[in-house]
């Protein structure tokens, strides 16, 4: 197997008395795209949320256990999170960009970096935005404001806007579920590229899509990691009896 | 089945009576504004605006007024909005939604909002002319009376006192707009929480924060209760010069025309002129927030 990128071991996590993660030890390697699967309420969010600590937001959560990023436990209490966050960035489920232009979506991360050269800013926001395949679509109208853009353009922008700040690991957290079939291709297009740099960790709940773009696929189901497999074994061959009857479509 | 006449006339009589009270909510606006506008607009002219009273306030125009009205005003945004953008930052960006501390501060707030005007002005009076005033006088001035009497600026911190709350409620209102997924956004791209309060949260709620801004001043523009005792004056014959001064103010004005003014029905004129220009003054402060805050909502239900 590749590099370990990312590890926990025996993680727990609460919110205020009811348990969402019981137990959770799985190690996510490099450059490569793992897929979180499983029905609606199972954790997978919560355990994706839980690798930028963006779980920290919400009042009454409690993790308990280790989370291993490089080697670094992100939990220690001399981490900072929002360093944490520039090395592990994420896409929302539902297209986020800022009531700013196109230009200024993508370089809000650099410039919160310091970055004020504009010619240092152009060349990243331009970088950013063909990594994100959609630089053809926009490069004509980079001063235009975001919210103008279609629901797929803007979360290819929104990709490109969390590739702009350099970040090793890319959490996805259903990317394309709102989005029409068209964009879903394009979008699952990019994330297959995007693993030549990047970890990718990407939830959904569509299992066609984590069997088309995967290499590594999680089922949780009820805050446990029920199997953590190649996508391909999972797909065709699971281990354990929830799994199959999960993408056999029995249940979730 | 069939509709009895009694209930139908029931019916009638409750409906005429609801219309009845609420047509005559706009009669009385009608009313006042014509009668306002109908006395007061022959006396509206550039002199009128422009310069000071004479003759025992009999003639002349009401400069000192409109220019004290407007120095107090723009003192006590200076005093009120920073202070209440701040407050509503820390209640919608840092306090969780119920915590001990967060309740508080909103039952201080609605608090501070229902406590009748006359009662800021006793407390600016105790509190910032007898106390501190007197005590810069004491440390700063050796005794010497300055800070301790009544001026411009202890009535602007009252009158800041006062509009506070409506600050802090419509500046809290224009935060709540700006959509959690934003500062998720910002916060996941590794910006800190001040960051993502400067650059997405404040440029998202920036009209509701003037709009708030707005409604402060134009109801600080008409109050007199808080400033009696602690700054205005029935007349000066120069204009605020420093912090110190005391100063003229449009309502009082209007007061004190109609009942400390030795010839009452000389100063008739003027006193519609200084309320019409009171009126108008409010008028368009408030429409320019009503304009504002709806392109707020407009905006957020986009």
């Amino acid at each position: 197997m590749a590099i370990e990128k990312i590890h926990t071991e025996n993680m727990f996590l609460h919110y205020g008395s009811k348990m969402a993660l019981n137990n959770i030890s799985i190690s996510i390697p490099e450059k490569k795209i793992t897929a979180f699967i499983g029905p609606s309420g199972c954790g997978k969010s919560t355990f994706l949320r839980s690798l930028n600590r963006m779980n920290d937001l919400i009042d009454g959560v409690k993790i308990e256990g280790n989370i291993f990023i490089d080697h670094i436990n992100i939990y220690d209490k001399n981490i900072d999170v929002v360093t944490l966050r520039k090395k592990v960035g994420m896409v929302f489920q539902k297209s986020n960009p800022f009531a700013k232009s196109i230009f200024e979506n993508v370089a809000y991360g650099p410039r919160i970096n310091g970055i004020k050269d504009k010619n240092q800013l152009g060349e990243i926001v331009e970088t950013a935005l063909k990594n994100a395949a959609i630089w053809d679509e926009v490069k004509d109208r980079l001063g235009d404001s975001a919210l103008g853009l279609s629901g797929g353009q803007q979360q290819r922008l929104c990709i490109a806007r969390t590739l702009a700040v350099n970040p090793e690991i890319v959490l996805m957290d259903e990317p394309a579920s709102a989005l029409d079939p068209l964009s879903t291709s394009k979008i699952e297009e990019l994330i297959v590229g995007l693993k030549e740099k990047y970890t990718i960790v990407i939830v959904t709940h569509n299992m066609q899509q984590a069997a088309r773009i995967s290499d590594l696929t999680a089922f949780f189901y009820l805050g446990e990691l029920i199997e953590f497999d190649k996508t391909k074994k999972i797909f065709t061959n699971p281990e354990k009896k929830q799994t199959e009857d999960y993408i056999t479509g029995r249940f979730g | 089945m069939i509709r009895s006449y009694k209930n139908n006339i029931k019916g009638i009589l409750i409906e005429g009576l609801t219309l009845s009270s609420a047509l005559l909510i706009i009669a009385i606006v009608v009313v006042m504004v014509t009668v306002i506008v109908i006395g007061g607009k022959d006396q509206l002219s550039w002199e009128f605006l422009t310069s000071f009273p004479e003759d025992g306030m009999t003639k002349g125009g009401i400069f000192p007024a409109i220019y004290g009205t407007a120095l107090l005003v723009i003192l006590m945004s200076i005093a009120a909005v920073p202070f209440g953008t701040i407050t509503a930052i820390y209640l919608t960006e840092y306090a969780k939604e119920n915590s001990v501390i967060a309740k508080t501060i909103r039952f201080a707030v609605r608090t501070l909002a229902v406590i009748p005007s006359i009662i800021y002005g006793l407390f600016g009076l105790g509190f910032f002319i007898k106390f501190v005033g007197t005590q810069m006088d004491n440390t700063f001035m050796g005794g010497e009376l300055k800070w301790g009497q009544p001026n411009i600026l202890w009535a602007s911190l009252t009158m800041a006192l006062l509009t506070l709350p409506v600050v802090i409620v419509s500046v809290e209102e224009a935060l709540k707009t700006v959509p959690n997924d934003l500062r998720a956004a910002s916060l996941a791209l590794g910006a800190t929480k001040w960051q993502t309060i400067r650059k997405v949260v404040i440029p998202g709620s920036i009209s509701g924060i003037m709009t708030g801004t707005i409604l402060a001043v134009s109801r600080g523009a008409g109050e007199v209760a808080p400033i009696l005792f602690t700054g205005v004056a029935y007349y000066v014959a120069t204009l605020p010069a420093s912090l110190s001064d005391q100063f003229m103010v449009l309502g009082y004005h209007i007061y004190v025309m109609t009942t400390q003014s030795a010839n009452v029905d000389q100063t008739m004129p003027i006193q519609f002129g200084t309320t019409l220009v009171l009126l108008m003054l409010t008028f368009i402060l408030n429409i320019s927030a009503i304009v504002l805050r709806y392109r707020i909502r407009k905006k957020k239900s986009n």
